[in-house]
């Protein structure tokens, strides 16, 4: 990176490059992951049907992505194929959330270090827990800073903002309708109301009837099942309202 | 983390993926040395009986239990039906070892292309990546190895099931009413022509199944009848709008007892017989009618 004749600090350098992917990232709608009764909700505003924030990407791990769609979407396939790798190389239970956050983090830092530019994204990579075992939230950050969350996750521009309203309404016992409610509140804001068709949700879901057969915890929702969720259409109309004047 | 430069991905193939990654699937045994003789010894490798059968609801495959080496029966509980994905299901005879790794590669395959896609391939496309498996696997095949099996699923774009067969080279087959694999075909085969119909339902197509795998099992010396002392009974699974089911081995031992019922007590041969009690094939008993063939 250096040129001749010319000096930049090191810190001036990681500043600028800090500055360039959170303007990246702030540009996008956030994203909300949080721990319910029975699983992890993922829930992001996101207008498009096809271009996803929110992926399966193995047997109980789950991945959302905020920034530059293309960068994220690389990141998603490199974990995805990182898990079936190592699911076929040892066994299916061999396959975490821990590992797969560690590699994310080196990469991200790899970038945000050696490249030109940064990476313009923040993702979540979460693991629904199946009988005793406790979920695990990891947020990975652009410059490769990985955190472990408890319970809830925010990612995007408006994070803080979006975990302050999420923290406001939060109960573990949440079932995943009012978990989802939560949630859109929580992204939306007092000002604004987003609809169904503008919410990307997906859950991971603990509760398997059949084990054998449900191995896949992934399970998107439609857009109806989403507005039946949420009670647009039926029966609790006034459910995230409340949760919004809250 | 295997990330690749643009020009340079191997997309939405999981063998190529594993190819770049410095593990090819099929190389293994193709590398050993002497083994340009053949695996002479262990070429019984056919000692199966798997079918598919098209039902109104969709498709029912089965397949028998046992694993011979040789002369021995080296395993009685063995499963030779797979799901492959959620509405799909291969059957395999052949050599169980390369048959075995066949069918992991195939599901994963078919699950990696389904996430790293975002849909699932078309029955059509299915059916296309195990022929090219097999077709990956045929240097194996020549050595004494062989893989044979049956792809069945719901086509959710035709609303039916569909069923096909293969051979070693990779050969597919669409079939339209049923397909046989494994050295009790034959026998399980003519049953099946006899016996099927158009418009069987989804209890008839698991009767006439296991008609066809007890007749087999009845010829063929490599080929396991029911076990009722061990409570080990064929895989049947079924596959329909709902996607793939197996059947327990208490269903599936319900569904013998219908037969051995009217084995014994129905008088002639049974092989040209389809019960059909039209309900529930776990309920043992229930009237029954004869169909001609």
């Amino acid at each position: 990176m250096s040129m001749p004749g010319m000096y930049v600090s090191p810190e001036q350098l990681m500043q600028d490059r800090a500055d360039y992917a959170r303007k990246g990232i702030a540009r996008g709608r956030s994203l909300v992951t949080l721990e319910y009764g029975s699983g992890i909700a993922l829930v992001a505003e996101n207008a498009s049907a096809t271009l996803r924030k929110v992926s399966e990407i193995y047997d109980r791990i789950a991945f959302g992505g905020v920034g530059r769609y293309i960068e994220f979407d690389q990141l998603r396939i490199a974990g995805v194929r990182h898990a079936e790798l190592k699911g076929y190389q040892y066994s299916r239970s061999d396959v975490e959330a821990r590992s797969l956050a560690n590699q994310y983090a080196q990469m991200l830092g790899q970038f945000f270090t050696h490249e030109l530019k940064p990476l313009e994204v923040e993702i979540v990579v979460v693991e629904v827990g199946i009988g005793d075992e406790s979920n695990q939230l990891y947020r990975i950050q652009y410059d490769g800073t990985v955190m472990d969350e408890e319970a809830y996750c925010c990612i995007g521009g408006d994070a803080d903002a979006v975990r302050e309203r999420v923290a406001e309404g939060y109960d573990p016992e949440l079932d995943a309708d009012a978990a989802i409610r939560l949630a859109r509140a929580a992204l939306a804001g007092p000002e604004r109301e987003i609809a169904a068709p503008d919410l990307e949700v997906a859950l991971l879901e603990s509760n398997l009837e059949d084990a054998t057969h449900r191995r896949r915890c992934f399970r998107r929702l439609e857009d109806d099942e989403v507005e039946v969720a949420l009670g647009d259409s039926a029966d609790q109309p006034d459910e995230s309202s409340d949760q919004e004047d809250s | 983390m295997p990330f690749f430069a643009p020009g340079d991905d191997p997309g939405a193939s999981f063998l190529e993926l594993l190819r770049r990654t410095g593990s090819e699937p099929f190389a293994g045994l193709a590398q050993v040395p002497g083994a340009e003789g053949g695996f002479g010894a262990l070429e019984r490798s056919h000692a199966t009986t798997v079918l598919a059968v098209r039902s109104s609801e969709g498709v029912v495959v089965a397949g028998d239990r046992r694993a011979t080496s040789g002369n021995l029966i080296s395993h009685r509980d063995m499963r030779k039906v797979f799901p492959a994905d959620s509405y799909s299901a291969v059957a395999i005879a052949g050599a169980a070892g390369p048959a075995v790794q066949m069918v992991r590669l195939f599901q994963l395959q078919l699950e990696y292309y389904e996430k790293i896609e975002g849909k699932p391939l078309s029955l059509e496309g299915k059916a296309n990546q195990l022929a090219e498996m097999l077709r990956a696997h045929l240097p194996q095949a020549m050595r004494g190895l062989p893989v044979v099996p049956i792809f069945a699923g719901f086509d959710p774009v035709d609303g039916r099931g569909r069923l096909f067969q293969y051979d070693v080279t990779g050969g597919r087959y669409e079939e339209q009413d049923y397909a046989t694999a494994g050295s009790g075909s034959l026998h399980a085969g003519t049953v099946l022509k006899l016996g099927f119909r158009d418009d069987l339902s989804e209890p008839e197509a698991l009767t006439l199944s296991v008609q066809a795998l007890w007749h087999a099992a009845d010829e063929d010396s490599a080929t396991g009848g029911p076990d009722p002392v061990r409570g080990i009974y064929p895989v049947l699974a079924a596959i329909g709008s709902e996607g793939f089911r197996q059947l327990s081995d208490a269903e599936s031992g319900a569904v013998f007892a219908d037969l051995q019922v009217e084995l014994s007590g129905g008088g002639s041969g049974g092989a040209a017989r389809s019960g059909s009690t039209g309900g529930d094939p776990s309920s043992a008993g229930g009237s029954r009618s004869e169909v001609s063939p």
